[in-house]
């Protein structure tokens, strides 16, 4: 590869001789600068008000569903309209292992995707590979819920589940995670289609903040003897891991929140009878959409908002770690390059 | 220069809102009935120019929303019980009849070869019969080659008046199921997986072997699924037809209410799993001149609509149950003076 030299560090039209200072210009309009300020702060506030709006009226919404169930709502399994009782767990077990499923399986790849499109890929491959990444996240959410139901789940079933089912049979542990009727919807289908959906997300953002390393740091390395991995590892990850985290975040938010696809192949069951990754489980938005519209005044309805607003916070949770471990990095990092 | 053509369409444009705007009748509940709705719509916007918006949000939505006032009908398949339709004011009266059918998809069976009882099928979605061979199926069919293998179960997802017909179903025959699961338009499902819409369990039937489900005739008919006998209330197995559905209607008392459920009916040819589907109004009308237009779209439909309603596979309902509509609309539904609703 032809290393490119690092950029001269004084070019010349820099050095010219200083101008004259230039004459005081006058303010058109002294109060478009207010009226800009006021504005500003009013867009940012608007933004807070609205969010304070939404939680007050969750809140609002989930009261009688909070008065009556109170915190046990979060660890409770019963979902049954008919006896109006309610519990968050199974949908709330949902949510998290779909989720943490989807980032198990797109972090890697999204990495391996922006490592090969910046470092390893020749030109000519950069632009229609990156295209056709980015055409990925612009695949609306109902055409990857039913090819997951119509094309994947047999070929998860015959091909994963099945065999799995047969190695494991006896085994402990193993032969629960894998137990359950062969059909391919479950947890591990709604997981897989979610790293599908979330990969385009976290690839492009990591390629772009990959991109944005400066080539000087990378060539030195290289220079040094450095080999491709160590240059990513050494150079390129701690260069951008701020950029990078945000790129996993944003995906971990797409998976907390998707809602179409996981309602088809994740199957809609409300009960938790079993570990088993192949079991049909329930998430909340998938709750939400399937219920909300039939859920009569009342308990029902306060339940599935009381879920929304628990969907909030797991959502304000996340974010918050992730802000939390962003400064942890940033104050071991010592002086930024 | 405007081609005459479309300044003709351009004129009419701008005159359609104008005409629209007097009989401008919202709607909106139940999704079953939707199509059917639409299509009725669509005929009597031609016939008559008044125009019906109909919007298929669900039957707990629609109930929201008339009690809400933001429609001028609702519609539910699942009746409102008498008491609550007078602490709200409201009238109900029914439009189609519709039935609810259960599915299976197993390899080498055809449609109708398979007959279920109510106790079978509800120990099905319990969870207590597992296997297509079990003791209590192959003694319900004889010589039919039902496989070893598991049953996988498929019901609604989403709260729905099929699932609601289904349950209520089960609930008068299966003491199980009323004990432990009872019925509504969403429950605690015990096993299966959960489709969203009849088109969603359609699919998942279709695509899973060895599985059972139930759709509304129309789905059976228009995907060309394997349907099953159902057991009715005299003992006989029926297959379902428009005719079983109003055999099953016509057992149904409608002059003193139109609180009816009519699953479970007696009548040889009965389909037990049959239930109207119906609208909701006010009593006493803010807008008469809406009520009115409401009213004479679903008098024209029920005078005009039957073929529609064949064509869709939905069942009409008889005559005389049409004119005790009438003549419940002309007692009950009312404006502000205490003057009846024109529909004629």
């Amino acid at each position: 590869m032809a290393a490119t030299l690092p950029v001269t560090p004084y070019p010349a039209e820099e050095r010219v001789t200083p101008q004259p200072r230039p004459p005081e210009r006058q303010r058109v309009a002294p109060w478009a600068d207010a009226l800009f300020a006021v504005l500003a702060h009013g867009a940012a506030w608007l933004t807070l008000l609205l969010l304070a709006g939404i939680i007050v009226s969750l809140v609002i919404g989930a009261a009688p569903a909070i008065q009556k169930f109170g915190l046990g709502f979060l660890w409770s399994t019963d979902w049954d309209p008919v006896q109006e009782k309610f519990g968050g767990l199974v949908m709330i077990y949902g949510t998290l292992m779909t989720s943490a499923i989807a980032l198990v399986i797109a972090v890697p790849v999204s990495f391996g995707i922006a490592l090969f499109l910046t470092e390893m890929s020749p030109g000519w491959l950069k632009r229609p590979l990156g295209i056709a990444i980015e055409l990925l996240a612009a695949v609306p959410s109902i055409v990857y819920g039913m090819w997951g139901l119509l094309v994947f789940s047999p070929i998860l079933s015959t091909w994963v589940q099945q065999p799995l089912q047969k190695a494991f049979k006896g085994v402990p542990l193993l032969e629960a995670f894998v137990s359950g009727a062969p059909v391919g919807i479950g947890i591990l289908s709604a997981g897989i289609i979610l790293a599908i959906m979330v990969i385009p997300f976290i690839a492009s953002v990591m390629r772009d903040v990959f991109e944005v390393t400066p080539p000087m740091l990378k060539e030195s390395a290289y220079g040094l003897g450095a080999t491709t991995w160590e240059v990513v590892y050494k150079v390129v990850l701690p260069y951008t891991k701020a950029g990078v985290i945000g790129g996993v975040m944003l995906g971990l938010g797409r998976a907390l929140g998707e809602t179409m696809a996981v309602t088809f192949v994740i199957g809609n069951m409300n009960q938790l009878s079993s570990l088993s990754l192949f079991e049909a489980a329930n998430s909340i938005t998938s709750a939400l959409a399937n219920e909300f519209a039939e859920a009569g005044d009342g308990l029902h309805q306060a339940s599935l908002i009381y879920l929304g607003l628990v969907l909030f916070f797991i959502t304000f949770v996340v974010l918050a770690l992730s802000k939390l471990l962003l400064s942890r990095l940033k104050k071991n990092e010592g002086t930024r390059s | 220069m405007l081609n005459p053509l479309i300044r003709a369409a351009l004129a009419a444009a701008a005159l359609t809102p104008v005409l629209a705007c007097a009989q401008d009748v919202t709607g909106a509940g139940a999704t079953f009935p939707a199509p059917l709705y639409a299509k009725w719509a669509d005929a009597y916007h031609k016939a008559s120019g008044a125009r019906i918006n109909y919007q298929s949000v669900g039957s707990g939505a629609g109930i929201k929303q008339i009690k809400a006032k933001t429609v001028d009908f609702g519609a539910s398949d699942m009746p409102l019980k008498d008491e609550e339709l007078d602490k709200d004011g409201l009238v109900q009266f029914p439009t189609v009849i519709g039935g609810v059918v259960p599915v299976v998809n197993i390899k080498g069976i055809a449609a109708g070869q398979i007959k279920l009882s109510g106790q079978v099928l509800g120990d099905i979605y319990l969870g207590k019969i597992t296997k297509w061979n079990d003791a209590a199926l192959t003694a319900l069919n004889p010589g039919v080659p039902l496989p070893e293998a598991d049953i996988s179960v498929v019901r609604r997802a989403d709260g729905s008046g099929t699932s609601f017909i289904f349950t209520n179903y089960l609930s008068k025959v299966n003491a199980e199921w009323k004990a432990k699961v009872g019925e509504g338009t969403a429950v605690n499902w015990p096993v299966g997986a959960g489709g969203k819409g009849n088109e969603g369990v359609a699919a998942f039937v279709q695509r899973l072997p060895n599985s059972i489900g139930y759709v509304e005739y129309a789905y059976v008919k228009q995907n060309k699924m394997t349907y099953t006998l159902m057991k009715n209330r005299d003992g006989h197995f029926v297959p379902p037809s428009d005719d079983a559905f109003k055999a099953a209607a016509a057992g149904a008392d409608w002059s003193k209410t139109f609180y009816q459920i009519t699953t479970d009916q007696p009548g040889k040819d009965a389909w037990p799993l049959t239930n109207p589907t119906y609208i909701l109004m006010y009593k006493t009308q803010d807008k008469p001149a809406n009520a009115s237009a409401a009213l004479k779209f679903f008098d024209w439909a029920y005078a005009n609509g039957d073929k529609a309603a064949d064509d869709l596979d939905y069942v009409p309902l008889p005559d005389s149950v049409k004119n005790l509509v009438r003549k419940q609309w002309a007692d009950k539904i009312k404006d502000a003076g205490g003057k009846a609703i024109a529909f004629k």
